[in-house]
């Protein structure tokens, strides 16, 4: 390949795999935000107060319908106006995870719906309390269909961190940016960023596969 | 038109109070009237054995009793009503909380079994007592197998229902709801599901239910011979009231109502 340099290639790469690190950080907690908060707007949509479940399903459509990369600067740039000063970690967590939490809540209430009727009229013959119906009894059995669509994003979250690059959090692309222009080289930088996330999201859509197995195994339903 | 609760007596007393008593029940789902004025008292330890075509309102008799609110009318069971409660000397809609409370002494058993897949034979019967009743993992264990074992399915205890046949499943069921130790068991069409080879499985724990124990039971189903052989009394519901009762020898052998005989010889002649 023509004018690509090697040397350069291998002195850069220590600095572009400790902004995976943080690429992975920000993927992670932001999707440990979305996976707890995903839950609670699903189960806040099937409470039998229709105010509630009208507000949050609206909130949900709008997260939905704009823009990530939108969000993430409301947080970041709008959030001080109201007394809300956050570093652009915090805030990027928040952004991101606020974001996909929406599609996630998205994806547990069709795992939800997929539990059998029956199921709820038989916690219902037991007696048994709302709470434990949801988290002993249909959460389980709504886990394995919903994995499939939370592994799609958990890479997507992981794909949608260079957005973070926008208000300054030290991932990936920020660092590849940084050193393009330190160096007036950026054919090396991306090349990388690209390969690097590639390494990363395609054996994870696998593992996801396999970790969907194990559970259903787990739970006993093959 | 609403319904005048004050007609209705707050409990339910005395020795021969029954255990099951539906007051002029109307059940709607929507503008469709399911059932209308119900009445219908069950003693304590009877066998009822639910009969008539579908749409009949037969499967709505017990969903009431478990699963679904009621329009009009009051529901007892052992002197309470289930679906209303009493505040200030007076009945009102049953809340949430009451209505859970008042249909622990009820047990289901459904036509699909429903049991959770999640769990083993032995975790579906442990997990009311522990969740519900607040027993003791011990305890509950002890009881859940003393009850695998009088529907004859401890040998598979630690199996999940996705590796036990449709009668197996039923028996499991059956051990489910009586861990919770129901004063009132609901069959819904419970070998309705069943190979036809695995039906007297399931038919025979009933038996042993009926001459065991001092159950009360409401059992809906399609098979005149099982509901002639161990019921009490027979309901033939047509149109959402029942049409004809009486003891199985008389309702099977000497029905009164033309749609009676018309339904006993239509199921006899597609048997």
């Amino acid at each position: 390949m023509f004018d690509w340099r090697w040397d350069f290639t291998w002195e850069i790469l220590p600095r572009l795999f400790e902004a995976t690190l943080n690429t992975m950080i920000a993927a992670g907690a932001g999707y440990a935000i979305a996976v707890v908060l995903g839950l609670v707007l699903a189960l806040a949509q099937r409470t039998p107060w229709r105010v509630l479940t009208f507000v949050v399903r609206e909130v949900v459509e709008f997260i939905r319908s704009t823009p990530l990369v939108l969000q993430i600067f409301f947080v970041f740039f709008v959030g001080p106006q109201f007394g809300i000063r956050l570093d652009p970690w915090t805030s990027g967590m928040i952004a991101i995870g606020l974001h996909y939490s929406a599609y996630l809540s998205e994806v547990y209430r069709g795992g939800i719906e997929s539990v059998a009727k029956g199921q709820w009229e038989a916690c219902a013959s037991l007696s048994m309390s709302t709470r434990d119906t949801y988290f002993r009894i249909i959460i389980p059995q709504a886990l394995p269909p919903s994995l499939a669509g939370m592994g799609n994003y958990l890479v997507g979250i992981f794909k949608d961190t260079p957005m973070l690059s926008v208000i300054g959090v030290a991932e990936l692309m920020h660092t590849a940016n940084a050193i393009g222009s330190e160096n007036y080289r950026f054919l090396e930088p991306y090349t990388l960023v690209g390969v690097i996330f590639l390494a990363i999201s395609l054996p994870a859509a696998g593992l996801i596969r396999v970790f969907e197995g194990w559970v259903r195994k787990k739970l006993g339903m093959q | 038109m609403m319904d005048d609760l004050t007609q209705y007596p707050l409990t339910l007393e005395g020795a021969d109070a029954p255990m099951v008593s539906f007051r002029n029940v109307t059940k709607r789902y929507g503008s469709l009237t399911v059932l209308e004025g119900l009445d219908l008292d069950v003693a304590e330890g009877e066998m009822i054995a639910i009969i008539g075509p579908s749409g009949s309102g037969k499967t709505t008799v017990l969903r009431m009793l478990m699963l679904e609110r009621i329009q009009e009318g009051v529901i007892y069971v052992d002197g309470k009503p289930i679906t209303h409660q009493a505040k200030n000397g007076k009945l009102v809609p049953a809340s949430d909380r009451y209505l859970r409370r008042a249909r622990e002494p009820i047990g289901m058993c459904f036509q699909h079994f429903n049991l959770f897949p999640h769990m083993t034979a032995l975790q579906n019967c442990m997990e009311g007592p522990v969740q519900v009743l607040g027993m003791s993992r011990r305890d509950a264990r002890e009881r859940a197998e003393d009850l695998l074992e009088m529907v004859g399915m401890i040998d598979k205890k630690d199996q999940h229902p996705s590796r036990l046949s449709g009668g197996q499943q039923q028996r499991v069921a059956i051990a489910r709801a009586l861990a919770m130790r129901p004063k009132v068991m609901l069959f819904d069409e419970v070998t309705s599901a069943l190979d036809p080879e695995v039906i007297g499985e399931v038919t025979n724990v009933i038996k042993k239910l009926v001459t065991e124990h001092n159950l009360t039971m409401l059992m809906v189903t399609h098979q005149m011979g099982f509901a002639r052989d161990i019921s009490d009394r027979v309901c033939f519901f047509y149109g959402g009231r029942i049409e004809e009762q009486g003891k199985p020898a008389e309702l099977f052998d000497n029905p009164q109502r033309e749609r009676t005989q018309q339904f006993l010889s239509a199921v006899k002649s597609a048997d």
